[in-house]
C-alpha cells in the first residue's frame, strides 16, 4: 500500500476500507437529520398548496421558468464536476481535483447569482410577502398569494444558505487538495464534502417542479 | 462488499448520469407545459424522484457502498414518509368528527 504522507490511518481503524466507510456512514447520519430539516418545509407546502391551489398556481407562474430550468442545468452540472473533483481524489491526481473544485465553486456561484437576479425581481414585482402593495395577479386571496411567496423564500432561502457553506467547504478542500491532503487510501473529506453538495442539488431537484412548475399548462 | 481498494467510477458513467438528468429536467419541463390533469403532478414527482435516485446511486457512490449505507439511507426516506404520511391522517381526517363547540 503506497500510502502518502497525510494517508494517515487513524488508531481506532483495523484498514481504511473501515475508517472510508465510517466518514461516509456518519456523512449519511448528518444528512438524514437534513433531510428532516428540509422535510418539515415540503410538508408545509403539501398542506398550503392543498388549501390554496388557485394561488400556488398563480404564484408558480409568476416565476421565471427559463432562469429556474437554466439553474436547475448549472447544478447538475456543479453535481458532475463534484463527482470528477471526488473521483480525481482518488486517483491521487491533485491538480485535476483543484481544478473540478474550482469548476464547481464556479457554477454555485453561478447558480447563487441568477438566484439573488431572481430575489430582486421579487422586491421590483411586489412579490415579497409582508411588502406594502404586495400583489399577485391571478390570486383569489392576495393573503394565501403571500403563502405561497413565505414558502418560496424560505425554502430556496435555505437551500441557497446550504449552497454558500457548501461553497466554503469546496474552499478548503481545494486547499487540502493543492497541498496533496487526498490519496486512494484517505480521501474522506473530499467524498463528505462531495455527498454534502449532491444532497443540496437533490433538494433543489424536487424544490424546482414544486415551485416553478405548478399549473403552467392552461 | 468492496475490496480493500476504493471503487473508482468511470467516467464514461459519471457522463452519462449527468446527460440523463439534463434531459429529464428538460423533459420535466416540457411536461408542465401538457395539461394532464392531477396526473401531471405524478409524472413531475416521478421525474424528480427518478433524477434523485440518480444522483444518490452514482455521484453518492451509494451503489458501490455497503448494504448497511443503502439500509441507512432507505431509513432516512422512510422516516420522511413516517413526517408526511402522518400529518396528512391528521389534517385529512379533522372534518370526519364533529367535534361539540367547533
Amino acid at each position: 500500500m503506497s500510502a502518502s504522507a497525510h494517508a494517515r490511518l487513524a488508531h481506532h481503524f483495523d484498514s481504511y476500507e473501515q475508517q472510508r466507510e465510517s466518514a461516509s456512514l456518519g456523512m449519511w447520519t448528518f444528512l438524514l437529520t437534513e433531510i428532516m430539516f428540509f422535510g418539515g418545509l415540503f410538508m408545509a407546502y403539501i398542506l398550503y398548496r392543498w388549501w390554496y391551489p388557485l394561488e400556488f398556481m398563480a404564484g408558480s407562474r409568476s416565476l421565471d421558468i427559463v432562469l429556474g430550468t437554466v439553474n436547475t442545468g448549472i447544478l447538475i452540472g456543479s453535481s458532475f464536476t463534484m463527482a470528477l473533483a471526488v473521483r480525481s481524489a482518488q486517483l491521487d491526481r491533485s491538480r485535476r481535483t483543484v481544478f473540478f473544485l474550482l469548476a464547481t465553486i464556479v457554477l454555485g456561484a453561478a447558480f447563487l447569482g441568477i438566484k439573488a437576479v431572481e430575489y430582486h425581481d421579487k422586491f421590483l414585482h411586489h412579490h415579497v410577502p409582508g411588502q406594502p402593495g404586495f400583489h399577485l395577479a391571478g390570486a383569489p386571496s392576495q393573503a394565501h398569494g403571500q403563502m405561497f411567496f413565505v414558502l418560496y423564500f424560505a425554502m430556496t432561502g435555505l437551500h441557497a444558505l446550504h449552497m454558500i457553506v457548501g461553497a466554503g467547504l469546496l474552499g478548503v478542500m481545494t486547499w487540502m487538495a493543492a497541498r496533496g491532503r487526498f490519496s486512494a487510501e484517505n480521501h474522506n473529506a473530499i467524498e463528505c464534502s462531495g455527498l454534502y453538495w449532491h444532497f443540496v442539488d437533490i433538494v433543489w431537484i424536487f424544490l424546482f417542479p414544486l415551485l416553478y412548475l405548478v399549473g403552467r399548462h392552461g | 462488499m468492496s475490496g480493500p481498494s476504493v471503487h473508482v467510477v468511470p467516467v464514461r458513467t459519471y457522463f452519462l448520469i449527468f446527460l440523463t438528468l439534463l434531459a429529464m429536467t428538460a423533459l420535466t419541463t416540457a411536461a408542465a407545459f401538457v395539461d394532464m390533469g392531477p396526473f401531471g403532478n405524478v409524472v413531475a414527482m416521478a421525474i424528480a424522484s427518478f433524477k434523485a435516485t440518480l444522483v444518490v446511486l452514482f455521484f453518492m457512490h451509494v451503489r458501490y457502498s455497503t448494504r448497511l449505507t443503502s439500509l441507512v439511507v432507505t431509513a432516512g426516506l422512510f422516516w420522511l414518509v413516517i413526517l408526511v404520511a402522518l400529518t396528512l391522517a391528521d389534517y385529512f381526517t379533522r372534518g370526519w368528527l364533529g367535534v361539540p363547540g367547533r
